[in-house]
């Protein structure tokens, strides 16, 4: 027995090692190629931006601002509705209608408390922004019931080339009722048809007790979505428990497991569950150990940046860097910091120009600029 | 029926009692921790440590422990710009989290209690009512 003993200790060192960090390691380039520029600045919490022009934006902030952006000067849209403001609730989200050029229509998400009782929930809003002002404002989706915790209202939003839009809610603290049960709002993935319908082939709609808006559920606090530029497919990132962030492809009618399965454990260092796979529920694209706290998601397509074709971007609150993730497959390969230690990235998108802009909380808006 | 009534008087007057009694500073504490959990543990962590040059730590903190009235502003106003903690500095933002007084009262009691950290001060939601903006000009 005691010969084998070194060897069971190597073991153990070995799997509690494997448990610590998911490959590949995220790496800091020896050579920055890009610079930046600072687009609009002191904005405190900037979430969502929705580019109408190369020069003009919408973007909202988390209190309750939205700022219409022209030329760096910004300036704030009147006409929101009422806005839940506790913990990490607010104004979320924000994006254009695919036909905007011509009908003028941008959606919101915003924790709301429409039902008279106390505490919130996250909506989804529709409006027509028209000479600095919101006309025709629609709820279009209100989570419930309204609850006073603070955390986990998600949310973004993104559309799909079919006509629809998605958006996302977190398990607004609520793990062990919310994301595994369709019939209850939260930990989910919607689907409305763009004038706020419901699709008839949404995954639930035969089920009378199910919320018919859901497409995928099981999830925890997704606050990253975009479409992929190629397949089309829902792309999300979601704030996993400490450890177990996670990059999902979302597919309708799904599983994505929160909290049965999962590669994270309680912020108090206690283990949630000690599966990470069932066979009814999907596996991540890519999980992130440690945390890296993601939000914002967004491709690059445009060709502008010299080996960032086709990479995904993504903001990380935690460690204050962009990342790039290079994907082969079905496999991320590479993992690399853009922009370190710039501050808490909370949101990335790709503009109609083809550059990449990260919303930078306390900052505001940058724009980063190949070199070289 | 003499005995009926003051019962009934006894009763009541115990329940209105109970229902109207402000907050222990342990029941006070007790509640605080539940909103840590909720509001504060994702940046300042479970261990009150936060992340050093991120999140300003709470455990062992001069500037919560001796700043006290600055803390209940940042809570209940957000914070924003430069503080230094510990000798370090940070340059975040907090937004306001939208808790009533006697949230933020719970929790400023829980915070200056916990992780070694202890006060003596008792913050009641009468003392954060009165904890004005324009201190952290």
């Amino acid at each position: 027995m005691k010969r084998f003993l070194p060897l069971l200790l190597c073991n153990l060192i070995f799997t509690i090692g494997c448990a610590q960090e998911n490959t590949p390691a995220i790496e800091t380039p020896t050579t920055i190629n890009y610079t930046y520029e600072t687009i609009v600045d002191n904005i405190n919490i900037p979430w969502g931006m929705a580019f109408i022009s190369n020069n003009e934006l919408l973007v909202t902030e988390n209190s309750g601002i939205l700022y219409h952006i022209l030329n760096g000067v910004k300036t704030s849209v009147e006409g929101l509705p009422e806005i839940y403001a506790r913990g990490q609730g607010g104004l979320l989200d924000v994006a254009l209608h695919p036909d905007f050029t011509n009908n003028k229509i941008i959606y919101m998400t915003l924790a709301a408390t429409l039902e008279g009782d106390a505490g919130g929930n996250t909506s989804l809003y529709q409006a027509k922004f028209i000479n600095q002002r919101l006309e025709d404002v629609k709820l279009l989706y209100k989570a419930t019931p309204n609850t006073k915790k603070g955390q986990h209202f998600g949310s973004r939003i993104a559309f799909d080339d079919e006509g629809h839009v998605y958006f996302s809610v977190g398990d607004r603290g609520n793990r062990d009722e919310n994301p595994q049960d369709i019939t209850r709002d939260g930990g989910k993935i919607y689907r409305l048809n763009l004038d706020g319908s419901i699709p008839e082939d949404n995954p639930f709609v035969s089920n009378p007790e199910a919320k018919h808006a859901v497409f995928s559920y099981g999830h925890r606090n997704p606050q990253g979505m975009t479409a992929h530029p190629k397949t089309g497919a829902i792309w999300v990132n979601e704030h996993g428990p400490q450890g177990g962030d996670e990059i999902n492809e979302i597919r309708k009618g799904k599983n994505f497991g929160w909290p049965v399965i999962t590669y994270g454990i309680n912020y108090s260092g206690t283990p949630i569950t000690d599966k990470t796979s069932d066979p009814n529920m999907e596996q991540p694209f890519y999980y992130w150990v440690p945390s890296i706290a993601p939000s914002g998601m967004a491709f690059s397509t445009s060709g502008i940046y010299k080996e960032w074709q086709d990479n995904l971007f993504v903001g990380s609150l935690k460690f204050q860097y962009l990342e790039r993730l290079v994907i082969q497959g079905d496999k991320v390969v590479k993992r690399e910091k853009v922009l370190d230690k710039i501050g808490r990235v909370r949101n990335v998108k790709e503009g109609p120009d083809g550059f990449l802009y990260v919303a930078i909380e306390g900052k505001g808006i940058l724009k980063i600029i190949p070199q070289g | 029926m003499k005995i009926l009534s003051l019962c009934y008087f006894i009763l009541v007057g115990a329940l209105s009692f109970h229902l109207f009694q402000e907050k222990t500073k342990a029941q006070s504490i007790k509640s605080g921790a539940e909103i840590y959990q909720d509001f504060c543990v994702q940046c300042h962590m479970t261990n009150g440590k936060g992340v050093s040059g991120v999140f300003p730590p709470l455990q062992a903190s001069d500037y919560l422990l001796n700043n006290i009235d600055l803390s209940i502003a940042g809570i209940k106003y957000g914070l924003k710009g430069k503080i230094v903690v510990n000798d370090e500095e940070y340059e975040g933002v907090m937004n306001k989290q939208g808790l009533d007084d006697e949230e933020i009262a719970d929790v400023m009691n829980y915070i200056l209690n916990q992780w070694g950290n202890s006060s003596e001060a008792f913050i009641t939601p009468m003392h954060v009512e009165r904890v004005q903006k324009s201190i952290l000009q």
